[in-house]
């Protein structure tokens, strides 16, 4: 398995570790519960260096990102971020990703640790008449996330950058405990929190500096386990789960990252199409309606009918039941239709409510 | 740790026999293993049971667990209050956080189970 350089860390800290995409990396320190309600109320730190990073640089590199992505790129100036795909030519997903603007001609892609080979060889495979560079730096850059209501006031005095001046979906470069990183204002919580990249080869500092500033105000260490409640709550989609090469951009509900007046880019035409005639399925959230616990995968029937099988789902331990998504017959979507999902030998009534499940009080 | 006067299966469950009944629950070191729980599955009382069959279905948010009849027998109880409050087996698991109580068909099946010294041993063994 690989390692990040936070491993030993996690170790020194009770970190149960498992195995993750070729990856050791700690699914839970103290406990899925209280890592998740750390994050909601106080702070929470995450090792997410195991995710990859592309860099797409030349003259032509935002014409490449915009023929690669559905979302504008054009929109974005150096120091702005936006979530998009990278989509196939049935407009399904090849990844879920973070574009970075670093200068007109530098653009940095932040891909999923599972897609990471993967999304490297679909952008280096599609970069014909394009005047571009494409790299692949992740094995240099250890990145961690810092998430919840305090994050900023630990992180401050560590850092040179003003962190009170960063919007949401903004980034800058700067120094973290004397090493050079880029921060952003960005997450896969819900809450406020930053995210820390640095190529430094020697990054342990920022971990444990973080953790002893942070653990008298209440901020935990968060393994993969609480990463996934957290994001589920607040509707982020995971690939593989919730997206795939199978699901649509508007069946995934992701019609706000497609911006058709920016131009031609793969899969429009499908986007165009589904548009005019309509879809015929679409990604809902739902809570089940009585105990127990629904899970990706598990058979969905309406009517005793299967129709189709839960995307993501789990124990919410802020609302305290049972949440997920799952992709309906569009005719079953609307808030209140009521559908089962098989547990086991039962079938358990569940519906669809609005989602996101939970969304912060205060966004910046 | 384990209490002596307890028997215990490699699946990590416990015993607790008292005359031809006994209540089973898991053990610390699988409620340890299992994480928060936050929902039990517990069988209708008056269920027959074979030895090794599944009787309850232990949920945390990360897994699913089955725990299965150390022996045969028949549910005479469900701790009920674990519907409410299932982290009952996290928080006390040889006490308050029994499962169920199964009425023991047939006693020589309770002679095969570990006892504590065993079943320490046996973790032991694990960490290794």
């Amino acid at each position: 398995m690989r390692k990040t350089r936070f491993n030993e860390l996690h170790k020194r800290l009770g970190g149960k570790m498992i195995e993750f995409c070729g990856w050791e990396m700690p699914v839970e320190y103290s406990g899925i519960i209280p890592e998740h309600m750390a994050v909601r109320t106080k702070a929470g730190l995450f090792d997410v260096s195991h995710m990859g990073e592309v860099l797409v640089t030349g003259k032509q590199a935002l014409a490449y990102v915009q023929w690669l992505t559905p979302n504008d790129a054009a929109r974005l100036a150096p120091g702005q971020v936006q979530y998009t795909a990278l989509m196939t030519p049935e407009s399904t997903f090849v990844d879920d990703m973070l574009v970075y603007c670093i200068g007109p001609e530098e653009y940095f892609l932040v891909v999923n640790a599972a897609n990471v080979d993967k999304d490297f060889a679909w952008i280096t495979g599609h970069t014909q008449g394009f005047e571009v560079k494409v790299e692949n730096p992740s094995d240099a850059y250890s990145q961690l996330a810092l998430q919840g209501p305090l994050a900023e006031k630990i992180l401050q005095p560590l850092t040179d950058i003003a962190l009170s001046g960063m919007k949401s979906f903004h980034w800058a470069k700067g120094k973290v405990l004397g090493k050079n990183c880029l921060v952003s204002r960005t997450g896969y919580t819900g809450e406020d929190g930053f995210e820390i990249y640095t190529m430094d080869p020697d990054p342990g500092i920022i971990w444990t500096t973080l953790i002893e500033k942070g653990t008298p105000l209440g901020l935990l260490p968060i393994g993969l386990g609480a990463r996934d409640t957290l994001r589920l709550e607040s509707k982020l989609m995971l690939y593989g789960n919730d997206i795939s090469d199978k699901t649509t951009v508007l069946e995934a509900d992701l019609k706000w990252i497609v911006k058709l007046q920016k131009g031609d880019f793969l899969g429009r035409p499908v986007v165009e199409r589904q548009l005019a005639e309509g879809l015929t399925r679409k990604l809902v959230g739902f809570e089940l309606a009585e105990p127990g616990v629904a899970r990706p995968h598990y058979p969905v029937t309406i009517k005793g009918q299967k129709v189709s099988e839960v995307a993501s789902g789990t124990f919410s331990p802020l609302l305290k039941k049972s949440i997920g998504l799952v992709y309906l017959p569009i005719e079953a979507t609307a808030v209140g239709s009521e559908f089962e999902i098989e547990i086991r030998t039962k079938r358990a009534k569940a519906r669809v409510i609005p989602t996101p499940f939970y969304k912060r009080a205060d966004k910046k | 740790m384990y209490p002596n006067d307890f028997r215990y299966t490699k699946e990590h469950e416990w015993i607790k026999v008292a005359g031809d009944e006994a209540l089973i629950g898991i053990t610390d070191f699988a409620q340890h293993q299992l994480g928060d729980i936050i929902y039990v599955e517990l069988p209708p009382v008056g269920k027959e049971l074979a030895v090794r069959q599944s009787i309850s279905v232990v949920e945390s948010v990360k897994s699913v667990s089955d725990v299965y009849a150390p022996f045969s027998g028949q549910v005479v109880a469900v701790n009920e209050a674990l519907v409410q409050t299932a982290d009952l087996i996290n928080k006390d698991p040889h006490g308050q956080g029994w499962i169920v109580r199964l009425k023991i068909k047939d006693k020589k099946e309770i002679d095969g189970l570990l006892t504590a010294n065993d079943y320490e041993k046996f973790l032991e063994g694990l960490e290794h």
